[in-house]
């Protein structure tokens, strides 16, 4: 039920149910290509519902696709092409957030949370073993290995 | 008949409340009768719930389109399956859908909670009464599936066409039944604060809900991904989506209630902790159907502007959340710390487990509500989508899969991890080499792959692992070996399967990730294109018809001479596209092959996929599934209250989850 909302919601952004990258848009250069698509599937395509523009076949995608093109065959660096991107639409774009004070609860969270719980736990544990009964006497030790027999068999 | 479907919810509504507040007040005054009242209300309750559904059903099923939500969701032309299956396809249905696996549960409760003391059953029905109630009042209020329309129109508007597709059959039912089914578990964690006391027998009582629900999700879950994959075309499996998040969520926290109940019930330890898992599980489902039903996903805006049914499931997430926490809050210290255990142990495994599962659900959840909040507090529009998630999730989880095997193998109270090591030592040397000879293939071999193919075989070989050392396998005679696999309790089965179940899923995603190929090209009748190393050839388009579609069909021949079929389809009535994607399973592994749009010179953009061993994702979910059902099926488990005999019997043995 979750899902087909997301599905909807995806579709209604579609103008046709092709799929995204064709074949027109493809660079000669396999590393250049491999590299746009990688650019392409970190960017989001701003009409749609959380998809990238890799993914995407909304015509709006396939304008930001040709236009990473255009930047890396121009001789853009991964990060120019992405600088003016974000320059254009707004951080909006990014599917990845930027490691910024404003966007620190975000990224720390799970980091933080983690190192928290771990920290209780083990305190925990620590004050739950000083509460821990003694240890056996050594003499308790070998009159428990004479009960269970040990060192006969 | 819809007017009894109406009136019968209605009556189910009034039901409800009285269910929430008779037993309450009868269990504070120890009133049997009083408290009798919870499990024929609750039984009476699900039947009429039943009865509004089978309304809903047969309105759908004769296309009676003077109902508002029959004529938005079903045609005349429909297959008749779909039409039934459209009665959950709207919101409104799916509410009522929601409601009836609600009822399901208490009436369950009701029905085989037979052992238990009656206070805390009453308080538990009450509470499940109470959740109801509020639903209901929901869908009376602000969803009924039931409204009329006046004058009939003659035809429907059809079904969204990508929800004709026998997933929407399964998926929601199966969802649901996990989603809702986590309530069970909620509605004890709260009877049991009320009531201001809580033991071993309380966990035992709880852990067959969480265990079905937990089953359940997963196969919803798991459904839902393989549907999206062959129904939406562009052949992902997950997406990080707040909708599916909001799935993923629950099934995080309660695979760590899972395993913390485990403790609980075996060790009477993690009390607290166990019963506010079982809130938060809870809690996030409700999340869930209120980030899915008040359509503030789209945009805090679009909420803003039409927020009545927003409002209301805030209201109500507001109450049950914040209510249960205030409780437990008020509550908890009363409860009694359990027994002592060293770091090293079994249920140091479990509190580890317990760690990193909630940070990953916690992760999930800031990632999912980041940019909303965002939104609504300083107004700025960020996107947080699969890179952040695969950044932060997946360095989460991997020490997490790797500690697995080690869990089961460490005894309880105070473990030895270096005799866990020794015995894991062929697990360990059988995934080393797997991984290395990832590492020496040919073409593609890749650190990422090596690692991520032999932490799938660490996982797969040390859940095998676990079950011969427990049957004493290599150390006894085959025969004995065998004699004592077979007799080791089926919840031991449940914990290897469960756990070899997830090494399947991940060698599944890793495999597509590592080794998955992609093509794409312009293709004519006759030519062909390379995939993976296999070869497609094109053999024409052809138009087709069907029930209330037309559809273009591609026909693709494999070097084997089998075909494979793709097609593109068109829904008059909706003015919709949708693609069927030509899918074709070769063992494990299957062919993907999509059609674009056709080019002006004859030809048509194909793209097709090599998908190595990407069914194992899914097939790894049944497996989990597989593992749920049969630890379900262990006697020690279905005994609600055990003998003093058989509790012992139970504790010497070291069952898992």
């Amino acid at each position: 039920m979750r899902r087909f909302l997301a599905l909807m919601l995806m579709l209604a952004a579609l103008a046709a149910p092709a799929f995204a990258v064709q074949p027109d848009e493809v660079l000669k250069d396999p590393v250049l290509e491999a590299r746009a698509r990688n650019l392409s599937a970190g960017l989001r395509c701003m009409v749609c519902q959380n998809q990238s523009i890799d993914d995407s076949n909304a015509d709006l995608a396939r304008d930001l696709r040709i236009l990473v093109r255009e930047r890396l065959t121009a001789g853009d660096s991964d990060q120019q092409v992405i600088d003016y991107v974000v320059a254009r639409y707004g951080e909006f774009v990014l599917l990845q957030p930027r490691f910024s004070w404003r966007n620190a609860i975000l990224w720390a969270t799970p980091a933080v949370l983690l190192l928290a719980g771990i920290a209780y736990a083990l305190t925990r544990a620590r004050s739950d073993m000083r509460r821990a009964p003694e240890k056996l006497t050594s003499e308790e030790e070998a009159r428990l290995d004479e009960i269970l027999g040990k060192g006969q068999n | 008949m819809i007017e009894i479907g109406h009136f019968a919810l209605v009556l189910a509504f009034a039901l409800a409340l009285v269910q929430s507040v008779v037993p309450l007040v009868g269990a504070r005054r120890n009133d049997v009768r009083m408290m009798g009242v919870a499990a024929p209300a609750a039984i009476t309750g699900f039947a009429l719930t039943a009865l509004a559904f089978v309304a809903l059903l047969s309105a759908f099923a004769q296309s009676d389109f003077s109902v508002v939500n029959v004529w938005e969701n079903s045609h005349s032309l429909k297959p008749m399956l779909f039409k039934i299956t459209g009665a959950w396809g709207s919101h409104e249905g799916s509410m009522l859908l929601w409601v009836l696996i609600l009822t399901f549960f208490g009436a369950l409760v009701a029905a085989f909670g037979g052992n238990l003391p009656d206070t805390l059953k009453a308080n538990v029905l009450a509470v499940q009464g109470f959740i109801g109630a509020t639903f209901f009042l929901f869908i009376l209020t602000t969803s009924n599936p039931f409204a009329r329309i006046d004058p009939a129109p003659i035809e429907g508007r059809d079904l969204n066409p990508i929800l004709q597709d026998i997933g929407l059959a399964v998926h929601p039912p199966m969802l649901y039944l996990g989603y809702v089914g986590f309530s069970v578990c909620f509605s004890f964690a709260v009877a049991a604060l009320i009531e201001g006391r809580i033991d071993a027998a309380w966990a035992r009582w709880v852990r067959p809900w969480t265990l079905a629900a937990w089953m359940f999700l997963t196969g919803g879950i798991a459904m839902g991904s393989y549907w999206a994959y062959y129904e939406l075309g562009w052949g992902g499996f997950w997406f990080w989506d707040p909708v599916e998040n909001a799935s993923f969520m629950p099934w995080l926290a309660g695979t760590a209630l899972l395993h913390s109940a485990v403790v609980m019930e075996k060790r009477s330890a993690l009390k607290i902790w166990t019963l506010l898992l079982a809130i938060l599980t809870f809690s996030l489902s409700l999340l869930g159907t209120f980030l899915v039903r008040s359509g503030v996903l789209t945009s805090v805006h679009a909420f803003a502007t039409d927020p009545s049914r927003g409002v209301f499931i805030l209201g109500i997430l507001t109450l049950f959340i914040g209510g249960s926490l205030l409780l437990f809050a008020l509550r908890a210290h009363s409860l009694t710390a359990g027994g002592l255990f060293h770091p090293i142990s079994r249920e140091g495994a479990l509190v580890l487990n317990n760690l990193f599962l909630t940070t990953a659900a916690a992760t999930v959840l800031i990632g999912t509500l980041y940019p909303l909040l965002m939104e609504a507090i300083a107004g700025s529009k960020i996107s947080v989508g699969a890179p952040f998630f695969d950044m932060t999730f997946i360095p989460l989880v991997i020490p997490l899969l790797f500690a697995v095997p080690f869990g089961p193998l460490l005894a309880w109270k105070r473990g030895d991890l270096y005799g866990a090591a020794q015995r894991l030592a062929f697990a360990f040397g059988g995934a080393l080499v797997v991984a290395l000879l990832v590492l020496m293939m040919r073409e593609r071999g890749s650190a990422f792959a090596a690692a991520g193919i032999g932490l799938a075989a660490w996982m797969m070989l040390g859940a095998l692992t676990d079950l011969f050392v427990k049957a004493g396998i290599p150390r006894v005679s085959a025969s004995t070996g065998l004699r004592r696999l077979t007799g080791l309790p089926r919840s031991m089965f449940g914990t290897a399967l469960a756990h070899f179940g997830i090494g399947m899923t991940v060698l599944g995603i890793v495999s597509v990730a590592a080794f998955g190929t992609e093509s794409i090209a312009t293709m004519k009748k006759g030519d062909t294109l390379d995939v993976g190393g296999r070869h497609l050839r094109f053999d024409g388009l052809r138009p087709q018809t069907g029930p209330n579609f037309t559809a273009q069909t591609g026909t693709f021949v494999l070097d084997d001479g089998s075909t494979v079929e793709s097609s593109k389809r068109f829904y008059p009535v909706r003015q919709m596209p949708t693609t069927e994607a030509g899918i074709k399973t070769l063992i494990f592994s299957q062919i993907y092959v999509q059609l674009g749009d056709e080019t002006p010179d004859g030809g048509i953009v194909v793209h097709a996929w090599w998908k190595p061993l990407v069914t194992l994702i899914w097939l790894g979910g049944l497996v989990m599934m597989a593992g749920a059902a049969v630890s379900l099926s262990d006697r020690r488990l279905r005994v609600g209250a055990p003998s003093a005999r058989r509790a012992r019997s139970a504790a010497t043995g070291s069952a898992g989850a």
